[in-house]
């Protein structure tokens, strides 16, 4: 197993799967401006796709372009994490799930941009300016939600206890982890949980928030064992490809 | 063959689809013009990973070369060093303010949570008495404000650092 390779397709598959999520807000958004600013985020987060994906299918060296990686392959052998494609639920549980992923993504990229391979690097220090954006954003959200009316609060309190075991993925290292640590091409990710979590508990305290006691985690995304969730997102997201294969525009 | 700063003149006439009064080299999307041999080389960067003029500004740059009688014309995307508002040149901002955009303001808000947004002043009527109404606007690029003294909506084209 080309373990670089690995590694970008869990980082793109991240960026994509989340991203298609919050394409679905796309004209039902509960303002127009939260519609057009989780559409833009959504477009950084594709964006962020095409970067990574571009590099993978040169890692690969099979010949496989972006769109080859985003749209011909089976669900096992998608691996983003099961956060990302949770459903959008209401948009507390939309926001809940943005800020959580976006409170790790940002001292991930903080420690990619160090990264001894010079496209990783790249591609990392291009996202974390997006993802700076993303995060302040969905932390106004979480306060102004939490902190606001017995209604709202309720809601994105059920969010995070209806999400918080999904975040126990984020932090696995297994072997393609650590054969890329090994071989110097991570660098060390020291510190990156710890930083999410007082990234999170600093939000969740000024929006009156209680993270759940029940430590219960649910792993499975990054072997690409997925919830029944990911399955009608390809169909959508699969669907030209399928009915017309090898179609272009 | 023509040389590097007849093509870098050219550049200046490839404009960016979305905001249609700046062009690639205000912009500071142009990183490198070079001639290899028969081919010209053009080095361009992205604002925003997903911004979707990239592709756009890619053929419009060929289609102009292809005009100026040059054919053979390789257009690389390259992502690092990443593109900065600092990038932005002060022809650029000047043309921005009078098209109705706010230009980037020289600090990032760089607190992540609640800090002050920046204060950018109103294009139209100078004052700084303005409002961000969201952090996103029309274009990935974009913040949208609201003058409180004149009332006019306006785009800001957010700082990026």
């Amino acid at each position: 197993m080309n373990s670089l390779f690995e590694y970008l397709i869990r980082l793109g598959d991240d960026s994509l799967i989340l991203g298609h999520r919050l394409s679905e807000w796309c004209g039902h958004g509960p303002v127009l401006e939260e519609d057009i600013a989780m559409t833009n985020i959504s477009l950084d987060l594709i964006g962020q796709t095409t970067s990574i994906f571009e590099y993978a299918g040169k890692v690969e060296g099979k010949g496989r372009s972006e769109d080859d990686i985003a749209f011909l392959r089976y669900q096992k052998d998608y691996k983003n994490l099961l956060l990302v494609e949770r459903p959008n639920g209401d948009f507390g549980v939309t926001m809940m799930r943005q800020f959580l992923f976006d409170a790790f993504r940002k001292p991930l990229f903080e420690r990619l941009v160090n990264a001894s391979d010079a496209q990783l690097s790249a591609i990392a220090a291009k996202s974390l300016k997006e993802t700076i954006y993303h995060l302040r954003h969905s932390s106004e959200w979480i306060i102004r939600l939490g902190d606001g009316t017995e209604e709202s609060h309720q809601r994105i309190q059920d969010a995070l206890d209806e999400l918080w075991k999904y975040t126990a993925e984020m932090f696995v290292e297994d072997e393609v982890d650590e054969s890329l640590l090994a071989d110097g091409i991570l660098p060390s990710m020291k510190g990156l949980k710890e930083e999410w979590m007082a990234t999170v508990n600093s939000v969740l305290e000024q929006a009156t928030l209680t993270i759940p006691t029940n430590n219960w985690e649910q792993h499975g995304g990054r072997n690409g064992k997925h919830s029944e969730h990911l399955g009608f997102i390809l169909t959508e997201l699969q669907y030209m490809q399928r009915a017309y294969p090898g179609m272009e525009w | 063959m023509v040389s590097t700063d007849q093509i870098r003149q050219y550049m200046e006439e490839v404009f960016d689809p979305e905001v249609p009064v700046l062009t690639i080299v205000d912009l500071g999307v142009l990183r490198k013009v070079e001639v290899i041999g028969d081919t010209v080389k053009i080095t361009i960067t992205p604002t925003y990973s997903g911004c979707p003029a990239m592709k756009r500004i890619e053929d419009d740059i060929v289609e102009l070369l292809k005009e100026k009688g040059i054919d053979k014309v390789e257009v690389d995307l390259v992502l690092s060093p990443a593109w900065t508002t600092d990038w932005l040149s002060a022809e650029g901002r000047v043309k921005l303010k009078e098209y109705g955009i706010a230009p980037p303001e020289n600090e990032m808000d760089k607190s992540v949570l609640f800090a002050e947004p920046t204060i950018v002043p109103c294009p139209k009527c100078d004052s700084r008495d303005t409002k961000l109404v969201s952090q996103f606007g029309s274009t990935a690029c974009k913040a949208h404000y609201q003058c409180s003294t004149c009332l006019e909506p306006y785009d800001y084209f957010k700082c990026l650092k």
